[in-house]
């Protein structure tokens, strides 16, 4: 009997498609092998299997009409950020306990329209604001490598999930490393697209300018078959590029001989673990002996800036958001106060947890009266040099390739009460949200049993270069098909 | 850069975010380790650099101002702590 849980998108496209296995048999396997394993990794936050049930019947009915694409019947996982109509939306805040969204966000209409089967929705830090999935205001997430372990953040149920084959994908979103930072620590490919190439309707805003939604997935090709679906303009996300989405699954090819890459030291920081350093040198060394040719000495060096600069970004961005949190509209709501302001700080004082709070007054505190310019203007003119320099050295290089965090998964507990060391696992994401630009994490190496990430960075709208890289490094590395035991 | 703990509060009330006197003194120390890490950006000289607020450059997004359903009452008011008359009902503003 094949384990259908372990099967990737393709091939269940296989099976669905040559009728050997039905989109309820598949959404049966993955319901099951899901509530044995979840117990332990704690990645899911809602389960809606009975909805799942009727979506797998649907899609077999398609089917059976011939109404397949490469999604159709496959069971998914979505990150508790993204609105679905009629389930519980909690952005792993006490805030949202009981929010059940009236409409579907636009990626969740694409993913409906091709009969994919919605199995439920995972667990993440509060409002998206974490590194580690610890800062749920339910539970954490543990890394399925090493329960012992954080999933990273913020889509860490996203990324445990997959690892562990509680969905055959998933979706996550990025702010500044949150699919890429887990995916990296969970050993599974995790991309953020360019900025507004994946609407952000329906999608709990943290950072407008900085959110996008990407794919999370067992390999490269379901990376790409993720991304052809949820691509794409959309009116009602004014920041969606208005351009094609080509087929991304025509990148998938495993010569990439001649393609330019940088490897930009600053990215190999202070403090980073040394076997991380050796795992990333010997990926980048497979990269050169599959063709590309490799300028070892890129310098970027604005990059030390990024951290400050998201840091004041996002927080600002954030402190703007989260005030439409006011107990009257949805969500959590203190009645037993005097006055309507009284009503609305005690709204906010139960309804969200410590690193919302930090966030939102470091916001606050970056806007506000005589530090607006110093602070929220600065970070933004700092800004334009980060991007500039990308775009500078992508007239050089097709990609630039750095490690997708410094270190492996860390312990649970070993960062939470220290924001900034926190914030340090994110040093090699944050300025590719900052920039706009696209990059994916692939597994690339295993250090004490837990995987290495390596993030593949291009220019705007270059999700394909990335794929092409990705997909023929995945092709002639083992990284992909190791899996952490059940 | 040291914030004092008037300046926390005076944040959390900008913010509408009420908090534990606990709160105030974590804050206190957090948020000034926090803001002295933003220092670093005084290396930077931005005198003549134009700020980035978004980073694929659009500009003027326009569309057609056309009209279509909206989501009935009833669905948005579902979530509302509470409602009168087809609105959302709050504490009175003005006592």
């Amino acid at each position: 009997m094949q384990e259908l849980h372990k099967l990737t998108i393709h091939e269940s496209h296989k099976l669905l498609k040559e009728k050997k296995v039905s989109s309820v048999e598949l959404t049966e396997a993955i319901l099951k092998h899901l509530n044995k394993v979840d117990a332990k990794v704690r990645a899911c936050m809602t389960v809606t299997g009975e909805n799942a049930m009727a979506a797998a019947k649907a899609a077999d009915k398609a089917i059976s009409k011939g109404k397949i694409e490469p999604l159709t019947g496959v069971p998914a996982l979505i990150k508790d950020n993204m609105c679905i109509k009629g389930v519980r939306t909690t952005c792993s805040s006490k805030m949202l306990e009981n929010f059940i969204p009236p409409y579907d966000a636009t990626v969740i209409e694409k993913l409906k329209a091709v009969n994919t089967v919605i199995v439920g929705k995972t667990n993440m830090d509060e409002f998206a604001m974490g590194s580690s999935t610890e800062n749920s205001a339910y539970f954490a997430t543990h890394n399925p490598w090493n329960l012992d372990c954080v999933p990273g953040g913020s889509s860490g149920g996203s990324a445990a999930a997959v690892a562990i084959d509680e969905a055959i994908y998933a979706l996550g979103s990025d702010t500044g490393g949150s699919i890429r930072q887990p995916a990296g620590f969970c050993g599974v490919v995790g991309m953020k697209p360019t900025y507004g190439r994946v609407s952000r309707f329906g999608l709990v805003a943290f950072a407008s300018s900085l959110d996008q939604i990407g794919p999370i997935t067992k390999d490269v090709t379901d990376c790409a078959l993720v991304l052809n679906v949820i691509a794409g303009h959309d009116k009602r996300d004014s920041t969606t590029a208005a351009l094609d989405v080509p087929d991304y699954t025509k990148a998938l090819k495993p010569d990439i001989k001649g393609f330019r890459v940088g490897v930009p030291g600053e990215y190999f920081v202070e403090g980073m673990q040394p076997e991380v350093r050796q795992a990333l040198e010997a990926a980048i060394k497979k990269l050169e002996e599959l063709g590309a040719v490799i300028d070892w000495n890129v310098s970027l060096p604005h990059t030390k800036y990024a951290l400050a600069i998201y840091y004041i970004l996002a927080p600002s961005e954030a402190s703007a958001n989260l005030a439409r949190y006011d107990g009257v509209k949805y969500g959590y709501s203190y009645r037993e106060a005097g006055t309507m302001w009284e009503a609305m700080e005690k709204t906010k004082q139960y309804g969200f947890g410590p690193e919302v709070k930090r966030r939102i007054m470091l916001g606050t505190y970056a806007l506000s009266a005589g530090y607006y310019d110093a602070y929220y203007v600065k970070a933004q003119k700092v800004r334009t040099l980060i991007k500039q320099e990308f775009e500078e050295a992508f007239k050089k290089y097709d990609a630039l390739v750095t490690p997708t965090s410094p270190t492996v998964a860390f312990k649970i507990g070993e960062k939470t009460d220290d924001p900034v060391q926190m914030y340090l696992s994110d040093v090699c994401t944050l300025p590719i949200n900052i920039a706009g630009v696209p990059a994916v994490s692939i597994p690339a190496g295993m250090v004490n049993g837990l995987p290495v990430g390596m993030q593949i960075i291009g220019k705007h709208f270059s999700e394909e270069t990335l794929l092409r890289l990705a997909y023929a490094y995945e092709q002639a590395t083992p990284w992909h098909t190791k899996k952490p035991a059940a | 850069m040291k914030l004092s703990k008037d300046e926390v509060k005076h944040m959390a009330l900008l913010a509408r975010l009420g908090l534990s006197e606990d709160d105030i003194e974590k804050f206190q120390h957090q948020l000034s380790d926090i803001l002295e890490n933003f220092e670093i950006l005084n290396q930077v000289d931005t005198a003549n650099l134009p700020p980035t607020a978004q980073s694929i450059s659009l500009e003027n997004v326009f569309r057609p101002d056309e009209p279509y359903p909206s989501l009935p009452v009833n669905e948005v008011l579902a979530n509302a702590p509470d409602e009168e008359d087809n609105s959302f009902k709050i504490k009175a503003v003005l006592e």
